[in-house]
């Protein structure tokens, strides 16, 4: 089973979730931490890392030698990836997507391709916890390739978590994409609901049966909880406004280690999850 | 023309609260909202739009079933998994590069543009504002970011306007990166968690990587005082200057709830500081 966490607005609380909902699991259960932009999982995890991996892309590499100058991998690139200008050529690896088609459809066989590194994927444990994490490098735009590089880690036979990026574009989408379930994380804020439906749009184009949790529920206003119930999605959770569970995520300190009495409610939060994905299949 | 820019890796610390009171605190400006697929700056500064334009960016392939005649040849190339083994292509997962395009033996596939989003010129009580709304699960967010803002230039031109103060979005990738080329300073801001401290630095190192001078507010300075400290030893370090320190306080919330920037809701402490923030910024733009 794949449980995303997801939320639109940055800064409402996706990871204290995803990490005090894998910490409460214990056993046989993965966290994957896709904000690759801005990882943070491993804050509160604090996992021993065992493996770290270059994620790049394959970018074309011209043989000047055997170029004709015929311009067909600049028709072809989609991107502006490949210029050619008199006698020279071009390559613009950071705009590559790497799809390959420029090397495989140059008449003259002058393009091979080279990996480009754009971060890491790091493996580890953290207590029974299975931890994988992508990091972009600093100055690189395109966190997807990377996303899809984490994702590659997912152990099925495990409960998978998943922290996803803020946003509702295409790390996000990405992100998301194949799970069973998606968690909204959302904060009773005029800006909290303006992304919230955002976030619904997407997980509803992908189909995805999703539930939110009210995250500093008691302050802003009741908007958040009015928008649930016309539209009837579950409110998994709500996790008051209190000054010592900000206090203790300011140090890192995941939820349910922080304040125990939080454990039971993130192991029901996890029940009521698996029963909604029974109704739905 | 001077640019600013609001940015802080980490989501959720306070951007959009800021320049919606720079927003009322500065004179003559045009204002974007860069933030195109979370955008939140609308709720504080009650737009009107004045014009609202469709934004093309990036292709989807299209399978012509009555032509193709299944060699498999597209799902062999296709490195993105977008083609499935029904000939289905799934516009989510494509990502337009038209190699399948390119190499289909008998033209079956067309590659159709995407309407991937709107973009707008309003106009606000505190001046044109000009914004965004990527399109759901769409890509090209970072192109729709270039578009606001180059629109956002000819329109300060056009008004005789020198100044533009754009809300980011979070993270370091692409939209960021949008967001930040051709601006003159950077405003980064952040919170005393361990993750705004982590988060703080990878943004950081992109200004730096990418020459935009960047400056340091931490927002609820107050709740922990330790991590504050932290913050302030690590932008000396990387030569980021903190230049504010802004206390926690409900009536943030409150002046959002009401949709009005908190420096026309409130006189409190919170206010005076983002005031005197602005100022500061102004003169170092």
């Amino acid at each position: 089973m794949i449980i995303s966490i997801a939320s639109g607005k940055g800064g409402t609380g996706k990871t204290l979730i995803a990490t005090s909902l894998a910490i409460s699991l214990g056993k046989d259960v993965q966290l994957l931490d896709c904000d690759v932009e801005e990882p943070n999982a491993h804050i509160f995890l604090k996992p021993e890392i065992k493996r770290s991996e270059a994620a790049s892309i394959p970018v074309p590499q011209v043989n000047k030698s055997k170029c004709t100058y015929c311009r067909k991998c600049v028709e072809v690139c989609a991107f502006h990836a490949i210029a050619v200008l008199a006698e020279h050529v071009l390559v613009f690896p950071e705009l590559c997507h790497g799809c390959g088609a420029c090397s495989y459809l140059c008449p003259e066989n002058a393009i091979s391709e080279v990996d480009r590194q754009i971060g890491v994927v790091e493996c580890g444990k953290a207590g029974d916890i299975d931890f994988v994490h992508g990091k972009l490098n600093i100055g690189e735009a395109m966190a997807p390739p990377l996303i899809r590089a984490v994702k590659k880690k997912i152990a099925r036979s495990k409960t998978v978590i998943i922290d996803v990026p803020p946003g509702t574009s295409c790390p996000v989408v990405k992100s998301i994409e194949g799970s069973d379930y998606c968690v909204l994380v959302t904060e009773p804020t005029p800006f909290g609901l303006n992304d919230l439906v955002l976030a619904v749009e997407v997980v509803r184009k992908l189909g995805i049966s999703f539930g939110i949790i009210i995250n500093r529920d008691g302050f802003g206003d009741n908007k958040t909880e009015e928008y649930c119930k016309t539209n009837r999605i579950p409110i998994l959770m709500r996790i008051p406004l209190d000054t010592e569970i900000a206090r203790k995520y300011s140090r890192g300190i995941p939820l349910v280690q922080g304040m125990p009495e939080w454990r039971p409610k993130f192991q029901q939060l996890y029940d009521d999850i698996v029963n909604r994905t029974r109704i739905k299949t | 023309m001077k640019e600013l820019v609001v940015l802080s890796g980490k989501g959720g610390t306070g951007k959009t609260t800021m320049v919606g009171s720079f927003a009322a605190l500065a004179k003559n400006k045009v204002l974007t909202d860069c933030d195109v697929d979370a955008a939140d700056l609308h709720l504080l500064l009650q737009p009107k739009a004045v014009s609202t334009n469709e934004f093309w960016g990036g292709k989807t392939a299209v399978i012509d079933t009555k032509r193709c005649t299944e060699c498999g040849l597209c799902i062999d190339i296709c490195r993105y998994g977008a083609i499935s083994d029904e000939y289905d292509i799934d516009p989510i997962s494509c990502e337009g590069c038209g190699f399948c395009y390119n190499i289909c033996p008998v033209d079956a596939i067309e590659m159709r543009e995407n309407m991937a989003g709107r973009w707008f010129v309003s106009d606000t009580k505190y001046g044109p504002l000009v914004h965004a709304k990527l399109g759901i699960a769409q890509e090209n967010s970072g192109k729709l970011v270039a578009t606001v803002r180059q629109n956002a230039r000819s329109l300060a031109k056009e008004k005789n306007i020198d100044l533009i103060i754009s809300d980011g979005p979070p993270g370091i990738g692409c939209p960021v990166i949008s967001s930040l080329s051709g601006s003159n300073l950077a405003l980064l801001v952040t919170e005393p968690t361990l993750s705004g401290i982590h988060d703080l630095e990878r943004v950081i190192g992109t200004c730096q990587h990418f020459g935009v001078p960047a400056v340091v507010c931490i927002n609820k300075y107050d709740i922990n005082e330790e991590n504050s400290c932290a913050i302030d030893d690590n932008c000396k370090r990387m030569h980021a200057e903190v230049i504010s320190k802004i206390p926690f306080d409900n009536v943030v919330t409150e002046a959002l709830v009401h949709g009005v920037p908190v420096v026309e809701y409130s006189d409190d402490k919170v206010s005076k500081e983002i005031a005197k923030l602005w100022t500061l910024a102004e003169k170092m733009l």
